[in-house]
């Protein structure tokens, strides 16, 4: 069985390479530009130089929080589409905070902003929780038209009351920089930042409540039939809103981490779909913490390669949501691939 | 108040409600087959774009509409494979079809942003002459306006009054009953989710070329969703899905002009309104939905899939 | 035949044109599961006009050989021959078209639709563009023709068990049926409307329609059957002529040497009068939910050393009941006691951990998680035991002992502990489920409807170890639809109906016509 699982595992992996690659190729082709050469430019950049490197690893850092938010909800039976909007919400009420108390001391203004990016995404999460714990409306759809309202939010705040007046702000409306006792701190002499010790801590510690226990098992339960849960006396509706809760806070901060740690400030419209882009890497992972870090890494790697080989550029950003829309079908449509049994 | 006002507020009423209308016809076949489809803002978002874009490459819009609504069935044929054949969840696979349709309309619309079109011609309906000047501007509209509520009444007849229809009801109310009875499962599901596909394509293809007559990435602003509330509100019925899409029109356009007249409302609240409306909408009539709704769909809607 | 008819050829509704004058015949069916044949070399024969009972216990193949017939299986060696010419019958459908319809337990109806709306997808040759109307004046027309009067218009949802059954019949008609299979029918039914629906029987076979009639109530037999076939272990134990039979005949063919005696003997043990019951229902009622039972004013206990068992038809609120004791559903009104305290506002978890454990007719559905295995499956049902640390850790050393001695105390073949249970069989799945339960070593057992659907044998290993439970001090809550089992088993039957208890009787003053009356009451029939 194992063997089976990693056989498979590889494969999605390998497939995700594969689409992207000839995606890429084709574009590449079409410019004129040579896809092998630039592919080896690539490569050699990504795991040649430290800063190669070290970008895609900045750039996981986000993902392996959106992707745990709809890994820890899926082990209940969940299915958490709200990543875009919790991580948007985590950052508000990170940068409420922020504008709020503005001098606090960096030990308690870090802690402060975690507890608050996780409060943010929590709450937001939490509330399609209880429709769904009581049977109102299913989560999916719930989270899905929560993530339009988020951006709006911002936007409202960004534009209005939050707008930065400082000279020589760039056109387009953005809050007040952060002071520097608010950014989360770098490690390596590079942009690699707190968020990813965060990240990996929580991976760990979600596997080790899975596997490990009581908590875990009563979840799997839950997800794997409701109808015998409820008759073992396990309390569905709180774990249900709690889940949420704990998987819409692991996305405020992610939320939080990109505005605190990368920009500085917060912008309308930051996130380029962290969210979505979560939700399809835990779909890929199957929900299991290890396999979504390699994922995390492929796909920073794609998203990477694909500004370096500037082939985004005269192409509309939206289009990543057709490569993203591949490799969805893809899984849900598990081919029947040579060698692998179903 | 002026009949400028209410002029505008009817004309703008029809223009919101149409597409609307068309979208949420083809929500309603899709759902009394058992399926529910998250993806129909996808579904919008080409046929705007492909409608636009084909509207000015071949000049013609009605080329424009009729290609879109041709990507609008292929892009639902997606849907339709993964959840029939790959028995894949329908909330997932709905998700595959909103990445698809938003990432296509993006590229394909990329040329044609900003580019404005003369729009469908518009007529008058005989008989309706009254005052000259009002006629003009409140009774004057393009043909797929005035083939919206017949559009309505064939689907009322064709769920309703035809084998096909009763078939297609029974898949979605009970597809073991329906397959002891010797229905193809399968290809009426197909079916349905091809007109879905035709008239979501014709939805976002009227919103392009007739209603803003120009392209922009994500225009449908939500209306995928609104659909959704709408085929509840409607109780999955074709012609109470006329008074609902008349409403929501009403409501959105009221808005709009309250906030045109400096009504100094954000336009971010504003924006909100589709999105809310429909989570009010779903959590309103969540009691209605548990009885009105086809069999097989409510486990989707409030729990499992 | 009628005395002194002419056999006549060709007639409109169903009469087999071949010499030998038979419309079905069947010719060494033989068919397999896995180790089980279920069908043995079955020959039969059904005539023209003709009520035919086919007999036999659970598990004598009665039901296999007619879904043979109906193409639901394929047989592995045998034929089947209509009107004389062998025919291939690969699914319902091609058996509809050759004139087959068979009514089931559970209906293949539409709830939401009209009787006409339902009955149209199986009207033969329909326009596209529907007529109702025609269909609900044939609809009419056969129901006044065969006793089968339904308002056509009326929803499927809003009509009575009895009348749903007759809509299925109206289905097979008008799609062209000759020969109508009915699998145990009255099953379903209350018990004055069983005769409206021999009454259906006599109509229709006096049209020269064929009935082949499967069910394991001899009563039924001797008053509606013309001949009756008894089926025995996958094999044909005689053919008759009702007129030329007995009910002991009957019963010497259903089984090899009579009556097996029943090892669930009772104990002598008088039951020790507690000072309180283990689970006391006082005055409860519920709130009605969608299409379910409400419950009104539902006053019950179990004792220490007790048996008790609710009888009723299917339906009635049995459901609605042990949802309440389980602690699923809270009464709206009443009282609810568990153990001498005040429950009636403690949830399923709390009831759980005081004592009451839970047996369900589908175990997969109810109690386990498909993908789990055995082991995974114990820990669930008793985690409180099997936790340390506070919870951060699993004895799963601890839940491998307990399961194993589980099986073994209860005399069960033991069973792998690490594969996913949805490999097991029916059987083994309740067995895993029932030493889960017993292993709690549960004050209160709620069985409901625990044999359904199981094998002679394991149906037995459940009423004993109910037994043993009882004899060793505990209780037993048990719900089920077969008076026999009820009556064997229970030392007290509650009857429950329309939601209401209606009568209480003790093991010694059980008579099953009385009950049978308190079943069903005295609803007049439309």
């Amino acid at each position: 069985m194992k063997h089976r699982e990693l056989k498979n595992t590889l494969l999605r992996h390998g497939i995700v390479l594969m689409i992207a690659l000839t995606a890429y190729a084709a574009g590449l082709l079409l410019a004129g530009k040579n896809p092998v050469a630039a592919f080896v430019d690539t490569v050699s950049f990504t795991f040649g130089t430290w800063y190669g490197f070290s970008e895609v690893c900045m750039r996981m850092i986000p993902l392996l929080l959106t992707a745990l938010a709809v890994a820890l909800p899926s082990t209940v039976g969940l299915i958490n589409v709200g990543g875009e909007g919790q991580l948007y919400m985590g950052a508000w009420l990170a940068t409420w905070g922020v504008i709020t108390f503005p001098n606090l001391p960096a030990g308690v203004f870090i802690p402060f902003l975690i507890l608050l990016g996780f409060v943010g995404g929590g709450a937001w999460a939490a509330l399609a929780g209880f429709f769904r714990a009581r049977g109102w409306i299913n989560e999916t759809i719930t989270t899905l038209l929560m993530n339009y309202i988020a951006p709006l939010i911002i936007g409202f705040f960004v534009y209005g009351s939050w707008r930065s007046r400082e000279p020589g702000a760039s056109a387009f409306p953005q809050s007040i920089a952060f002071p520097p006792a608010a950014r989360l701190p770098r490690f390596f002499n590079s942009r690699i930042h707190l968020g990813m010790v965060i990240a990996l801590i929580l991976l760990a510690v979600f596997w080790f409540i899975m596997e490990k226990t009581k908590w875990g098992l009563k979840m799997k339960a839950i997800g794997g039939n409701p109808e015998a849960a409820r008759r073992l006396g396990f309390e569905i509706g709180p774990y249900i809103v709690g889940v949420m809760f704990i998987a819409g806070g692991i996305a405020g901060l992610a939320g939080m981490a990109e505005v605190s740690a990368l920009y500085g400030r917060l912008r309308a419209g930051f996130s380029p779909g962290y969210g979505f882009m979560g939700f399809l890497i835990s779909w890929m992972a199957g929900g299991k913490p290890a396999t979504i870090v390699s994922m995390s890494f492929i796909l920073a790697f794609i998203f990477s390669a694909g500004s370096l080989l500037q082939i985004t550029q005269g192409v509309p950003f939206a289009a990543i949501n057709i490569l993203m829309a591949m490799m969805l079908f893809v899984v849900l449509a598990k081919p029947r691939l040579p060698g692998v049994k179903r | 108040m002026n009949w400028q006002f209410f002029g505008d507020l009817l004309s703008g009423t029809i223009m919101y409600g149409v597409p609307l209308l068309y979208m949420t016809l083809g929500a309603v076949i899709e759902q009394r087959a058992g399926m529910v489809n998250l993806g129909l803002e996808g579904i919008m978002l080409a046929g705007a774009s492909t409608g636009f874009a084909m509207s000015v490459a071949a000049g013609n819009p009605w080329i424009g509409i009729g290609m879109a609504a041709l990507a609008g069935a292929l892009l639902n044929l997606i849907y339709a494979y993964l959840v029939v054949n790959r028995k894949a969840s329908q909330l997932a696979s709905g998700m595959t079809l909103m990445f698809l349709g938003s990432g296509i309309s993006a590229v394909i619309g990329r040329p044609y942003v900003g580019a404005g079109i003369a729009g469908l011609a518009r007529y008058q309906l005989p008989g309706l002459a009254l005052v000259p000047w009002v006629t003009r501007t409140m009774f004057s509209y393009d043909l797929l306006v005035y083939l919206a509520v017949p559009s309505a009444l064939f689907v009322w007849w064709l769920l309703f009054r035809t084998r096909y229809g009763l078939s297609l009801r029974a898949v979605g109310e009970n597809p073991s009953a329906a397959f002891a009875a010797g229905r193809r499962i399968d290809l009426l599901k197909y079916s349905a989710s091809i007109m879905c596909g035709l008239l979501g394509g014709i939805a976002g293809a009227h919103l392009s070329i007739a209603l803003a007559r120009t392209w922009t990435e994500g225009m449908t602003g939500g209306r995928g969703y609104i659909a959704l509330a709408l085929v509840i509100f409607s109780k999955w019925h074709p012609l109470k899905s006329i008074f609902g899409a008349l409403l929501f029109g009403g409501a959105v356009t009221l808005q709009l002009q309250l906030q045109a007249k400096g009504a100094g409302i954000s336009p971010f609240l504003l924006n909100m309104i589709p999105y809310v409306l429909t989570l009010a909408v779903l959590l309103i009539w969540s009691g209605a939905r548990k009885y009105a709704a086809p069999g097989a769909l409510g486990r989707i809607y409030s729990g499992e899939d | 035949m009628r005395v002194g008819q002419q056999p006549v050829i060709m007639k409109q509704k169903g009469l087999g044109t071949s010499g030998s004058g038979h419309v079905i015949s069947l010719r060494g069916i033989t068919k397999r599961f896995a180790h089980v044949v279920a069908n043995d070399g079955v020959d039969l024969d059904i005539r023209p006009g003709e009520v035919h009972a086919l007999l036999g216990e659970n598990g004598a193949g009665k039901s296999t050989l007619m879904k043979i017939l109906y193409g639901f299986y394929h047989m592995d060696s045998g034929s089947i021959l209509i009107d004389g010419t062998e025919v291939r019958i690969a699914s319902p459908l091609d058996a509809r078209a050759l004139g087959i319809g068979m009514v089931f337990q559970s209906f293949t109806l539409i709830p939401a639709m009209t009787v006409a709306e339902n009955v149209a997808m199986y009207f033969k040759d329909q326009p596209f563009a529907l007529n109702l109307k025609s269909i609900a004046g044939r609809v009419r027309e056969l129901g006044a023709t065969y006793h089968l009067m339904v308002d056509p218009s009326a929803s499927v949802r809003s009509l009575s068990v009895s009348d749903q059954q007759k809509v299925e019949i109206l289905k097979l008609l008008v799609g062209g049926a000759r020969v109508l299979i009915f699998d145990e029918a009255t099953s379903v039914l209350a018990q004055h409307e069983i005769s409206g629906f021999f009454e259906i029987l006599q109509r229709l076979k006096a049209d020269e329609y064929s009935i082949i009639f499967i069910t394991h109530k001899l009563a039924e037999v001797m008053t509606c059957a013309d001949r009756i076939t008894v089926m025995r272990k996958g094999k044909v134990a005689g053919t008759l002529m009702r007129a030329e039979t007995t009910e002991q005949n009957l019963v010497k063919l259903m089984f090899d040497e009579g009556l097996q005696p029943s090892n669930t003997a009772r104990s002598d043990q008088a039951t020790t009068a507690q000072h309180e019951p283990l689970m006391e229902l006082q005055g409860v009622s519920t709130r009605p939910k969608g299409i379910g039972i409400q419950l009104v004013d539902v006053s019950l206990h179990v004792n220490a050393g007790e048996i008790v068992g609710i009888a009723g038809v299917s339906g009635n609120g049995q459901r609605e009941l042990v949802d309440v004791v389980l602690g699923i559903a809270p009464p709206m009104q009443g009282k609810r006691l568990i153990l001498g305290e005040d429950a009636t506002a403690w949830n399923a978890g709390q009831i759980r951990e005081k004592g009451v454990g839970f047996v369900p007719d589908e175990p997969v559905r109810m109690a386990l998680v498909p993908w789990m295995t055995l082991c995974q499956n114990s820990a669930i049902g008793n985690l409180d035991a099997y936790v340390r640390a506070h919870g951060f850790s699993i004895d799963w050393l601890a839940v491998e002992k307990d399961i194993a001695a589980s099986f073994e105390a209860l005399g069960f073949e033991p069973l792998p502990l690490h594969m996913p249970v949805q490999r097991f069989s029916g059987g083994q799945i309740q067995r895993s489920v029932l030493a889960r339960e017993i292993g709690r070593k549960p004050r209160l057992l709620v069985a409901f409807y625990p044999t359904r659907g199981l094998d002679v044998r394991s149906a037995e290993a459940v009423g004993s170890v109910l037994t043993r439970l009882r004899n060793e001090g505990g209780g037993v809550l048990l719900v089920s639809e077969d008076l026999d089992e009820l009556v064997s088993l229970c030392d007290r039957l509650v009857v429950i109906r329309q939601g209401r208890i209606v009568g209480s009787v003790c093991h010694d003053a059980i008579d099953r016509h009385a009950i049978g009356y308190m079943m069903t009451g005295s609803e007049v029939s439309r």
